[in-house]
């Protein structure tokens, strides 16, 4: 049984024009379709990675599995319940299960808590525990994370390192003991130095609390050495998933290729063909019913603009692409 | 309750007080403000046993005549009224009515206004229209005739005009400190600490309001400076508290008396009160003002 599950999710934004722009420009309302028909699921234990370049809807995707924004259509089904229709002590509960880290250590903190108050706060808030239980569980996790509680205990974000400030993010989420960890690009405003020792931390602590996690990122090469599975993504739709393996060393979509042939290589006598892309990532919004990546796709006709195909939960291991012409595609490379 | 935390608790008020000490000290003027309204604040709490004589009882010279309209002397620091009554006296009992409504109309306006602005600030949509429309249906209210109306109707008490101070300085603090929360619940904190199970109310009153203090000193401090120059200005125009000497009242029985051209340090000392203690309060805010926007901190 998957424990989470994404159905058919979308999430627009509506962008409403201004009074004055609607009465004399007759602007309309437009939409942003950040994110379109979603299907993923990610089973216990399990770390999917969400790839994509930036703008493609994986914090909007991260945001309605924390609870923190409803998805405009679809549901998201939490070991079979659906987060939309929890009621409030339901959802607290959910808030607990399902924990984020966020991605700049420096805005996620609130510069005004000492560090212990930031990890207690969560099961504070909760009231998970009496206080000298939630002071021990903090104490205990603040040493899990590698900063013992002696020093760090009465100390300000802004005394701390970027480093250990992503530290005590990962431990404001973790003390809470969740079953989901959803981490948004929690490595990119961490300088490369440091990057390693907080993946290893990451990784460690997800085999010794066994929890799921969600992992996004737009570096493919950190997926690679964290994920079990790997969705893709582009504008809004998730273009392709499968294993890690799969989907690296045998991309299937032509958006996860050219992505996969961008990956720098560490040898300097490696020739590699330049991506046959075309133009940038555009905006989702209005976007026509069809594949977003139609028109920059080396392979696209009339048809890709106007059919989409979704992946398909119900076969969660399978190596799938959204692209209906693969078989074509693939007959053209050979 | 378990030891640790009152432990915690005490040295946690510790930290508080040093720190605000800390940044009052930071700043030359504001440590001026702070050591002037700390000794107003000394004389207003010792009052009764600081004035020589009774405010309004008749002084006699040592030749047994009435002291009516003396200048200041050694006997008489600050002169007379033209009823013998020691002014000094008066200005020192007056300082204890004064910092008792600057400190409570400034208190409870800088309360209610920081709450609606957190609120609305937090909640937006309508409950932020309502309570900002409130704001504006009341800085359209005059002060004037609003305190005529308020002590026509319940007699010259301390606690109307407290009240009409109160009704009228909460506006800009509301206003102020909703521009804050609107800029600080954007921040990535307040999604963690939701996404943490933080209910809406831990939100505004944990996470939020410790980032809008400085802002919200700073208009406490400006609140009480503004309560004192109105209470003046009411009690001036005889809409004081009948009973109780006040600064802006003993103008106001200046002007009765009709001797305002002889008797100037009869004018004198009450105005030069107001003013040196109005401007104190603002030297301190100016530390908070610092706090609040960093940039205006000298480098």
């Amino acid at each position: 049984m998957a424990l989470l599950e994404l159905n058919n999710v979308s999430r627009h934004f509506e962008l409403r024009p201004g009074v004055v722009e609607r009465v004399l420009r007759g602007g309309k309302t437009r939409v942003i379709k950040a994110v379109e028909a979603i299907n993923l699921s990610v089973a216990k234990d399990e770390i999917l990675g969400i790839a994509g370049e930036s703008g493609c809807g994986k914090s909007t995707t991260c945001s309605m599995v924390a609870g923190l924004l409803p998805p405009s259509s679809g549901e998201v089904l939490y070991r079979d319940r659906n987060v939309g229709e929890m009621t409030s002590s339901e959802l607290n509960d959910h808030r607990r299960r399902v924990q984020m880290i966020f991605q700049d250590p420096y805005e996620s903190l609130n510069p005004r808590f000492r560090v212990s108050d930031i990890v207690s706060e969560g099961p504070r808030a909760l009231r998970l525990w009496g206080e000298r239980e939630i002071e021990e569980q903090v104490a205990a996790m603040l040493a899990g994370v590698g900063l013992p509680a002696g020093k760090y205990w009465d100390r300000y974000p802004h005394e701390l390192s970027g480093g250990e400030r992503q530290r005590v993010g990962i431990a404001s989420a973790l003390v809470m003991k969740p079953e989901l960890v959803v981490a948004d690009e929690p490595l990119s405003m961490l300088d490369v130095s440091i990057r390693a020792g907080i993946l290893d931390l990451l990784k460690e602590l997800s085999r010794q609390r066994n929890f799921a996690c969600i992992y996004v990122s737009h570096d493919l090469s950190i997926l690679a050495n964290i994920a079990d599975r790997l969705l893709i993504m582009y504008l809004g739709q998730a273009v392709e998933v499968g294993s890690v393996h799969d989907v690296i060393k045998n991309p299937k979509h032509p958006y996860t290729r050219a992505l996969i042939s961008a990956v720098p290589v560490p040898d300097p006598r490696v020739k590699r063909s330049p991506p046959k892309i075309v133009g940038e990532i555009s905006r989702p919004v209005d976007p026509p019913p069809g594949c977003r990546f139609a028109s920059r796709c080396p392979h696209a006709d009339q048809s890709c603009s106007e059919v989409f195909i979704k992946l398909d939960t119900n076969s969660p291991l399978a190596h799938q692409a959204a692209c209906h012409r693969l078989e074509q595609i693939n007959s053209e490379a050979t | 309750m378990p030891e640790g935390f009152e432990r915690g608790l005490l040295a946690r008020i510790t930290r508080t007080v040093g720190e605000h000490y800390r940044i009052i000290h930071a700043n030359p003027l504001s440590r001026i403000g702070f050591w002037v309204v700390s000794v107003f604040t000394i004389v207003a709490i010792f009052a009764p046993w600081l004035a020589p004589h009774e405010p309004w009882a008749m002084q006699y010279d040592s030749e047994g005549s009435i002291a009516s309209l003396r200048p200041p002397s050694l006997e008489f620091p600050v002169g007379t009224t033209h009823l013998g009554y020691d002014l000094f006296s008066q200005l020192i009992l007056a300082t204890r009515t004064t910092l008792i409504i600057g400190a409570v109309s400034g208190f409870i306006s800088i309360v209610i206004g920081a709450n609606i602005g957190l609120v609305a600030g937090y909640y937006g949509g309508k409950i932020d229209e309502i309570l900002m429309r409130l704001t504006d249906v009341l800085y359209g209210m005059p002060f004037l005739p609003f305190i005529i109306i308020l002590i026509a109707l319940f007699g010259r008490k301390l606690e109307f005009v407290i009240l009409a101070i109160v009704l009228i300085i909460w506006r800009t603090s509301a206003r102020v400190i909703r521009a804050q929360t609107i800029a600080i619940k954007q921040r990535q904190f307040i999604t963690a600490a939701k996404a943490r199970g933080c209910s809406n109310l831990r939100i505004i009153y944990r996470h939020i309001l410790p980032n809008v203090l400085p802002l919200l000193l700073l208009y406490a401090a400006f609140n009480i400076a503004w309560s004192i120059i109105t209470e003046a200005s009411a009690s001036f125009l005889g809409f004081g508290d009948g009973t109780t000497i006040s600064w802006g009242g003993m103008l106001y029985e200046l002007w009765l008396s009709g001797k305002t051209r002889v008797a100037w340090w009869w004018f004198a000392a009450p105005s030069l009160c107001i003013i040196t203690l109005v401007t104190s309060l603002v030297f301190v805010s100016r530390a908070y003002e610092e706090v609040a926007n960093p940039r205006l901190r000298k480098r």
